[in-house]
């Protein structure tokens, strides 16, 4: 792991360890009363009480179409005791001591929010009771409380949270720890279908999104950057650029080594981006990339087939003796798996607008997923304090982990700075978004299991050549120790080696489970088949009674077996699964099963295989535990949508990113093309399994399932193993 | 050179190069942002814009070419008598995520429903494929123009 994830990860186990709710109670006590008559009355950071019983809540994460700023707000609505009718929702600036961590990655929002969320919505309830039973001279236990209302039944009198708000502010905000929380029995919100809160505004059209952003006077910046990443500037001339009609700068940016990792560019800044994009070819600069030039497709593949035929460079997991169980097995399976690198690809290309103010503060519109990291990277780069810098999180058009890198927002304040006083807005074009990605690394796999005459899996090898240096994976390049089944093998040999590249690697939704899942249960449906079972039935031995298994990593949870198994059987039941072989031509069934992100998914999928070898998936059957809420069900069902549709391209549709003399050579979705209407499912049906555990994120967990699932049933209707993605038959 | 345009119902003179396309004369010149850029090469759909009632990719369109004629764009689409059923589809099934593609998604479907009213499953897959929605809310595109249309199930459509 290379710092930069060992950091991502220490700081959100640190986060857990020391409970976020912390965060909150510290925000509990800037409750304040009105600044005047009419004004609203906050209690905390989060609740806006207004003066007509109306309650402003605030959004507190970036939302990327994950459905936080409509789920967040439900959360503490709902133990406030408001109705949803009542509520508007408020996107909040980025300030995460104020606010707690402000981030979408790693369907971590729900896990963090669902206690302290309510919390805050619990202790304001608690305060507005405190406040009616000193204006009554009652008891607060004999006050009740609904739809912004509070209730004394023995005298039967009511009363707005507004009336109460100026007293509520001056009670002494309670131990968030102590606030009592609604029974789940009693929940009016959380379990009910919320639509999306910016919906009516998307489909008229408003402003919304960060490349939306219009301040007066604003300008815009075109990129032109080293077409080999990691290339940096050697000299460039921009005499005849200058004179051209619009241009108001030219900016070399240089961000050094932050978090984002280096970017070199030259920036042109004008009056038009259209403009300053079409002057890009009157910019002559000199590249030094000469070190990056060796770096290609071609030579990471001849590389992971050297590699993969010597033992591997280090050893990740052992136990017991893995080549002498292989020796005494009653059968042996052995096969090849890869996977290429992926772009993230949003369709909102990545673009920052920044003001670098008289004063030397810098205020930026950025549609980032983890804007608190963008303000480190720029501090540590500018040289000035994190407080100088205030960001406002905009919607943003597509996350799929692409905007957890803040590269945008490290040029954006470059070239800000350049123009002080005038806000500059930096678009990159699809070209420069598909060539400056930190990209889904690829990777190659030589497992090998054994089993014993009665078909159990007794021993498991797995040589896994990936990208890094000097024993290291880079960005979201390595593989869980523990990954499943090794934990319940007796003999198990994981080892892994590197292979260098000069491209950022990183998060793709569900980053190392969405390769992983394609190459254990892919493989695994192998050995089912050589064990003469099914691949779900392999399953259910290989995992066996209820058990915990070795956590992931630092701040995960266990991996539960007794889950594992309630998803598979219901998957079974859901779809009619019967494990028999395709009886009709062209038809197809498989099975899939991943536990990431906290959240349990087993998966069938029904394929048609057309003359011409087209694969189409013609249904996807998704049984789920999150725990034992989900908080909206309707968003719920649209990210399994999503996330099983995603997983589809991934498994079928996606294109490999190509590397040539360094370089990265695809342009548009003309060859990155993306799912389109005509490949998508006929449909994608759900099926919960409520279990008794805090409620988990959807935004990533059901997509991994879905691509071994893929391959099992091209195998189903043709014989074919396909072992590479993507997964084509001809 | 002074061009003028005919944008949602308004004249507008717009002060820009010939070649310019009509995307960035909307979002640059006329700050109606709802129209969006996403490749610039006619691939993804998220600009398209309704021109004499066709749906027309705006990043590919020169103003030039656009002048004279009627351009819609999704702020003012619900203004025409399918354009309103298409956004009360969406808002019906809350089709979007993150929402990015739905301006451009939109625009389509109307398109789509003023020359086939009554659209076959095959012409819904044939109207909207040059529309990418990268967070796959292809289901509901299809659900909500089948409700557009008054046609209820996705059965009933083929």
């Amino acid at each position: 792991m290379n710092p930069v994830s060992l950091n991502r990860r220490s700081f959100i186990a640190a986060t857990i360890a020391s409970g976020a709710a912390l965060t909150f109670e510290a925000r509990l006590t800037l409750a304040r009363a009105a600044a005047g008559a009419g004004a609203p009355a906050l209690l905390g950071a989060f609740i806006h009480i207004e003066t007509d019983n109306t309650f402003t809540i605030e959004a507190k994460n970036p939302e990327i179409g994950q459905g936080i700023k409509t789920m967040l707000p439900m959360l503490i609505a709902e133990e406030l005791d408001v109705s949803w009718s009542q509520i508007r929702i408020l996107q909040a600036d980025t300030n995460e001591k104020l606010y707690g961590p402000q981030f979408a990655g790693g369907s971590w929002a729900t896990p963090f929010n669902w206690l302290p969320a309510r919390q805050a919505g619990a202790a304001a309830r608690q305060m507005l009771i405190a406040a009616a039973a000193k204006t009554w001279g009652v008891e607060a236990a004999s006050l009740t409380t609904e739809a912004g209302m509070v209730f004394h039944k023995a005298t039967g009198r009511s009363t707005t949270y507004a009336a109460l708000a100026p007293e509520a502010v001056k009670v002494a905000a309670p131990d968030l720890e102590k606030v009592a929380l609604k029974a789940p029995e009693a929940f009016r919100i959380i379990g009910k279908s919320q639509p999306g809160v910016d919906t009516p505004a998307i489909v008229r059209g408003a402003p919304l999104f960060g490349i939306d952003t219009r301040l007066p006077g604003m300008i815009y910046a075109s990129m032109v950057k080293c077409p080999v990443q990691g290339g940096t500037i050697k000299s460039f001339s921009d005499s005849v650029l200058r004179k051209e009609r619009g241009v108001v700068a030219v900016v070399p940016v240089s961000s050094g080594e932050v978090a984002a990792g280096k970017q070199d560019a030259v920036l042109i800044v004008a009056d038009s981006w259209w403009r300053a994009h079409k002057l890009r070819d009157k910019l002559s600069v000199e590249w030094d990339s000469a070190a990056q030039a060796g770096f290609s497709t071609a030579s990471y593949a001849k590389q992971a087939a050297a590699l993969l035929g010597a033992a591997p460079q280090t050893s990740l997991f052992k136990a017991g003796r893995a080549d002498a169980a292989l020796a005494r097995a009653a059968k042996t399976v052995t096969a090849d798996y890869s996977y290429p690198f992926l772009s993230h690809a949003t369709l909102e290309p990545q673009n920052c607008t920044a003001l670098w103010h008289a004063d030397g503060k810098l205020e930026m519109w950025a549609p980032s997923q983890t804007p608190g990291d963008g303000v480190k990277d720029i501090a540590k780069l500018m040289g000035i304090a994190p407080e100088a810098i205030t960001v406002h999180m905009t919607r943003i058009g597509g996350g799929f982990g692409r905007r957890l890198m803040n590269d945008y927002m490290v040029m954006a304040a470059q070239a800000a700075k350049a123009v002080p006083g005038r806000p500059v807005q930096l678009i990159f074009d699809r070209t420069d978004d598909l060539r400056n990605d930190y990209y889904r690394p690829g990777g190659w796999h030589r497992l090998t299991a054994g089993i014993d005459a009665s078909g159990a899996m007794i021993a498991l090898k797995d040589h896994f050549v990936t990208f890094g240096a000097d024993g290291k994976a880079s960005r979201a390049s390595e593989m869980n120790a523990h990954e499943f089944p090794g934990p319940v093998i007796a003999d198990v040999d994981f080892g892994v080696s590197f292979i260098a590249t000069n491209l950022q690697t990183g998060w793709l939704r569900a980053p190392t489970s969405n390769a992983m899942a394609f190459v254990f249960q892919g493989f695994m449906s192998e050995v089912a088949e050589a064990a003469g079972l099914d691949l779900p039935e392999l399953m259910r031995r290989t995992l066996g009674g209820p058990k915990m298994l070795p956590r992931a990593e630092e701040g995960e949870p266990e991996f539960d077996t007794g889950r594992a198994r309630g998803v598979i059987d219901a998957v079974c039941k859901f779809a009619s699964w019967t494990g028999k072989p395709s009886s009709v031509k062209g038809k197809g069934r498989g099975f899939g099963f991943y536990f990431s992100h906290r959240g349990y998914f087993a998966e069938v999928v029904d394929i048609t295989v057309s003359d011409s070898s087209a694969v189409k998936v013609d249904k996807v059957w998704v049984a789920g535990d999150i725990g034992a809420h989900v908080i909206n069900p309707l968003n719920a069902q649209h990210q399994m949508q999503g996330a099983a549709i995603d997983g589809i391209a991934q498994g079928l549709v996606w294109q490999p990113i190509v590397q040539e003399n360094g370089a990265v050579t695809q342009e548009n979705f003309s060859d990155f093309p993306l799912m389109r209407i005509e490949m998508a499912p006929d449909d994608v049906a759900i099926t919960w399994v409520i279990t008794d555990n805090p409620p988990t994120g959807l935004g990533e967990p059901a997509l991994p399932p879905v691509i071994p699932a893929i391959a099992n049933a091209i195998h189903d209707a043709t014989g074919k193993r396909l072992r590479s993605l993507p997964l084509q038959l001809t | 050179m002074p061009i003028t345009l005919t944008v949602n119902r308004a004249k507008r003179v717009v002060e820009a190069d010939a070649d310019k396309p009509l995307l960035w004369v909307l979002r640059e010149d006329l700050s109606l942002v709802g129209t969006k850029f996403g490749c610039g090469a006619g691939l993804c759909g998220a600009c398209t814009v309704l021109i004499d009632g066709e749906a027309v990719r705006a990043c590919q369109t020169p103003i030039a070419e656009a002048a004279g004629k009627s351009i819609v764009t999704i702020e003012d689409v619900a203004s025409l008598p399918v354009g309103k059923k298409v956004v009360a589809a969406w808002v019906a099934l809350d089709v979007p995520q993150c929402g990015y593609c739905q301006a451009g998604q939109i625009m389509s479907a109307t398109a789509l429903l003023s020359r086939t009213p009554k659209p076959s499953a095959d012409d819904i897959t044939a109207g909207m494929s040059g529309n990418i929605c990268r967070c796959a809310t292809y289901l509901r595109i299809r659900k909500a123009i089948l409700e557009a249309a008054g046609l209820e199930a996705a059965g009933e459509a083929a």
